[in-house]
């Protein structure tokens, strides 16, 4: 590694945080629209273990997105609690870092202004402590010959990469992760699965992640939860049982997705049969 | 330096045939002296210091109504964006006052201030302010959601949201109004010194002024010529080097 000159603090903070167990209970959030009150989450109930890699797929629209954000504590849900190691999320904050599916990098920062960003609101930190550690995450991230690079320049996959390294970089105990790879082409998405993997490993980080992408799901995650809509709530738990690093394109991990795929059709169709 | 020598050959061009007007005595040299005659004036008053005393008079009032304009442009405009109670009242207020050419503050600054050094700067004051304001509340309601979300999610909060995300964010928007409002308060400042004459200080307006009165053309081209020369310069050495800087970060095209 490159650093050899590591001072304490900088040891301190990167060294591995334990990562959170969260417990979801019985959660429901309703939204008012034109067309009335929309139920998009029915008293969910989950757990999730320390460092876990919980994936949750659904159709749009099914209230995943609305769960991710009440466990960021970005929204509050009607009724229920979300906890993390035992208290009470009420607000957000950055034990648990949030990656959506647009980067949302700042365009006025550099990449590695946008990795500091965050490590800037840690005050225990001197100025270089802050770069050393930044810089140690865009290595992470393999980017550390772009940390000069305005946000413009980068390709899309190389903004998530940003964002995860941005996301890390204040040491949080669980990764939210909303659809983030989405809008990114195949191969992109597939080298970002390996990536993800390996950060997952290293660093030990409680994930749930958020996708619509049943492949995907299998691939990363422990488990993997299949939501329904109308109202929003865990239809099925699948637990996936295959060696890491996964390859995305081997038969046993495809078997998996068609399971899945088929409970999510089946789903779909069991509530136009109830629409009708 | 290729730009250059064809910019400057233009000019160039532009000089030769206005000598040739001259020569030609198509209009009466009283309304149309010699490029030297212009020249020579320049000369003759940049030697004796008219020239600059009357830019440095003219510049004072421009920079201090500016700045005052910016500073309190800016924290209404971040009112406007956040709360709609000042968004309806000092919105609004803003957006009509706005519309209001701002040399049309002359007649009212006089009555108030007298024929002072404080009517003037009114008027730039004016000038600045609303397009100062309005830009700032659009461009603070332009920030996209997804930024203020992630800040929260990184563990900041209102002040250092509002100070680092917001504020740079909003950043593209509030030059262009601050440019707006340099233009505006620079066009209404010209105005308020030919149209009035205060004698704390003879600006470049007035000079524009008296070379009227004094059917001395050569003083009134020279003065145009001056005016047009800062004001070229103010946007080469004040905003040019920002907005360069904006559209390399943001990737937008200049």
């Amino acid at each position: 590694m490159r650093f050899g000159h590591k001072t304490g603090s900088v040891t301190e903070e990167l060294a591995l945080v334990s990562p959170s167990k969260l417990s979801i209970e019985k959660v429901s959030k309703s939204f008012r629209s034109r067309a009335g009150t929309v139920l998009a989450l029915d008293k969910v109930s989950l757990n999730v273990a320390e460092a876990e890699f919980v994936c949750i797929v659904g159709a749009s629209g099914c209230g995943k997105s609305t769960l991710l954000n009440i466990i960021a504590g970005l929204e509050k849900p009607d009724s229920g609690t979300v906890s993390a190691d035992g208290k009470p999320v009420t607000a957000p904050g950055r034990e648990r870092l949030v990656m959506f599916q647009e980067p949302a990098l700042f365009p006025w920062l550099d990449v590695l202004g946008n990795v500091l960003f965050p490590l800037k609101l840690k005050p225990n930190l001197t100025k270089k402590d802050r770069r050393d550690v930044a810089k140690y995450y865009l290595e992470l991230v393999d980017l550390t010959r772009f940390e000069r690079a305005n946000i413009h320049e980068l390709s899309g996959g190389m903004k998530q990469r940003v964002a995860l390294a941005r996301a890390l970089a204040p040491n949080p105990r669980v990764l939210l992760m909303d659809e983030p790879f989405a809008a990114l082409d195949a191969l992109t998405r597939e080298q970002l699965y390996g990536d993800l993997q390996r950060i997952w490993k290293s660093r030990r980080k409680t994930i749930v992640f958020v996708t619509h992408n049943v492949r995907e799901a299998v691939c990363l995650g422990d488990r993997v939860l299949l939501f329904s809509p109308h109202p929003g709530r865990v239809q099925e738990e699948f637990i996936i049982d295959l060696p890491r690093p996964r390859d995305l394109n081997s038969v046993e991990l495809a078997s998996y997705a068609s399971r899945i795929t088929h409970a999510l059709k089946s789903g779909a169709q069991s509530e136009a049969g109830i629409a009708k | 330096m290729k730009r250059f020598l064809l910019a400057f050959l233009f000019f160039a061009i532009l000089i030769a045939l206005w000598d040739c007007a001259f020569r030609a005595k198509i209009w009466s040299p009283v309304l149309l002296p010699a490029p030297q005659q212009v020249a020579e004036y320049l000369k003759t008053t940049a030697m004796d210091g008219t020239l600059l005393n009357a830019t440095v008079i003219t510049m004072r009032r421009l920079l201090i109504g500016y700045v005052i304009g910016l500073i309190g442009g800016l924290p209404l405009g971040l009112l406007t964006a956040r709360w709609k109670v000042f968004h309806d009242t000092i919105g609004t207020l803003a957006l009509g006052l706005q519309t209001l050419p701002s040399v049309c503050w002359v007649p009212l600054a006089l009555l108030w201030f007298g024929q002072t050094e404080a009517a003037m700067l009114f008027v730039v004051v004016m000038g600045t302010l609303w397009s100062v304001v309005i830009a700032t509340d659009t461009g603070v309601r332009h920030v996209p959601p997804i930024y203020r979300r992630a800040a929260l999610t990184m563990g900041s909060k209102r002040l250092h949201i509002w100070l680092k995300v917001i504020l740079p964010a909003a950043l593209p928007f509030i030059v262009s109004g601050m440019k707006q409002g340099w233009a505006f308060a620079w066009r209404s400042l010209m105005a308020a010194e030919i149209f009035v004459t205060i004698l704390t200080g003879f600006g470049l307006g007035q000079l524009l002024h008296y070379g009227r009165e004094l059917s001395a053309m050569d003083q009134v081209m020279g003065v145009m010529l001056v005016i047009v020369v800062i004001g070229l310069l103010a946007d080469k050495i004040l905003f040019s080097p920002v907005e360069r800087f904006l559209h390399r970060r943001w990737g937008t095209n200049p």
